[in-house]
């Protein structure tokens, strides 16, 4: 790892004036991925901004049919979390698959989220429903969002604080993992509001999408069988050593047929 | 920077490179090598302490991010004589080389506080973060269940 200094501000306001300051500052969150790849060298910072005692980005609420969660909370919260198990479980059973026990407590959905690895879990749920990223200068929603591979709408000034999830009729998440590394090899995330249904796809290209196909399939009938008449057009798909284009592109329509099965039980 | 926290009970101040590992902090900076090296990639869970009452990888924490906190290794398990998840893995034979024993036990008893009757099924599932290249697996699930509940005072 290449050396850097490392700041733990109280506040978003003391986190602001580091980042905006400093030569070339990278935020910390719960580091699962950001430290890996900083002791790879694949990247080097002058300061490590870390979030972990700022207040005003933890905690749960459920407001009406919104579920809001802060940008530190790590993934055994979500997890974990009652209310989240109760009014979102399809989140909840998403962030229970993410890595392993000890990256789970760890890791964050923030740093998830404002990283964007295509292979991630948390931005299929995020697009799927609808949710809104709320930073210390805006709301942006979920569709505005995701940009490209680990390209997302965050300013090099802002600071992604919560995430406010609309709360869905139904909805539920399937991943193909990779057996060694578990990243997604292909995901889905289904989400049902009224007659309206929004099918996230993450893992098979290199960012997360939604697919007018499916949804349009899945909206006239949320039923696993129509999942079964679904193709997708491997062109843009992911192609490396762990899977090739044509099959991401095959196992589709099986992920999304469990994600629905999931979303019915 | 100067780094304090507090290790198996015991507050320690060090002067720390930002860039240290929790890992490297506890085995060159305080001599408790029982927390190992691995894969040094997040995946061997040989490094697994307790951060906070949490079982994480030492290998992807800096040791700043854990200033200020409560640090828990294989070392500071038990005040006295043997933790009764270490005594769990000798019964069952939870270990051959021994040398992913200290982060499996970390990561077991952590995972027992959370969840004492976890199914045999469950077991397997939470170790995933924890390899074992001897593939001594069996004994390892038996030691957690077992040590799980001698944790929780039913044996």
């Amino acid at each position: 790892m290449y050396s850097f200094e490392y700041a733990r501000p109280n506040t978003l306001n003391e986190a602001l004036d580091i980042l905006c300051s400093d030569v070339e500052p990278r935020l910390l969150a719960g580091g699962q991925t950001l430290l890996a790849a900083m002791k790879h060298r694949l990247t080097a910072h002058s300061t490590l901004i870390d979030l972990q005692a700022i207040d005003a980005l933890r905690g749960v609420s459920v407001d009406g049919a919104i579920l809001r969660i802060g940008a530190m909370v790590r993934h055994a919260e979500v997890a974990a979390h009652i209310e989240i198990r109760g009014r979102l479980p399809a989140l909840a059973v998403l962030a229970e698959g993410i890595a392993d026990p000890s990256v789970r407590n760890m890791g964050t959905m923030g740093g998830s989220v404002a990283n964007n690895d295509p292979a991630a879990d948390y931005p299929a749920a995020v697009l799927a429903l609808g949710a809104t990223i709320h930073t210390n200068l805006r709301d942006i929603p979920a569709d505005d969002y995701f940009l490209g591979m680990f390209a997302t709408a965050l300013a090099r000034d802002e600071i992604l604080t919560a995430i406010s999830f609309p709360l869905p009729d139904a909805a539920g998440y399937f991943k193909l993992p990779h057996p060694a590394s578990g990243y997604v090899l292909a995901g889905a995330f289904v989400a049902r509001f009224g007659d309206t249904t929004r099918v996230a796809i993450n893992g098979a290209g290199p960012c997360v999408f939604r697919d007018a196909a499916a949804e349009g399939a899945l909206s006239a009938r949320f039923h696993p069988d129509a999942a079964a008449g679904l193709h997708f057009d491997p062109e843009d798909f992911t192609e490396d050593l762990h899977a090739g284009k044509d099959y991401r592109a095959q196992v589709l329509p099986h992920v999304i047929r469990r994600a629905l099965t999931r979303a019915l039980a | 920077m100067l780094l304090t926290l507090t290790v198996n009970g015991r507050e320690v101040s060090r002067n720390v490179e930002p860039r240290t590992l929790l890992v490297e902090f506890l085995r060159d900076g305080l001599g408790l090598t029982g927390t190992h090296i691995g894969c040094d990639t997040t995946q061997c869970g040989a490094c697994t302490v307790h951060l906070a009452g949490r079982a994480v990888k030492s290998c992807t924490v800096l040791a700043a991010q854990a200033g200020g906190a409560e640090v828990t290794t294989i070392e500071g398990l038990s005040g006295d004589g043997l933790h009764p998840m270490q005594q769990a893995f000798i019964d069952h034979h939870g270990l051959q080389c021994g040398f992913c024993t200290p982060g499996m036990i970390m990561a077991c008893v952590a995972l027992a506080h959370e969840d004492p009757d976890m199914t045999e099924a469950q077991a397997r599932e939470r170790l995933v973060g924890n390899i074992c290249r001897c593939t001594g697996y069996n004994g390892i699930v038996a030691a957690l269940m077992d040590g799980a509940k001698r944790m929780a005072g039913d044996v």
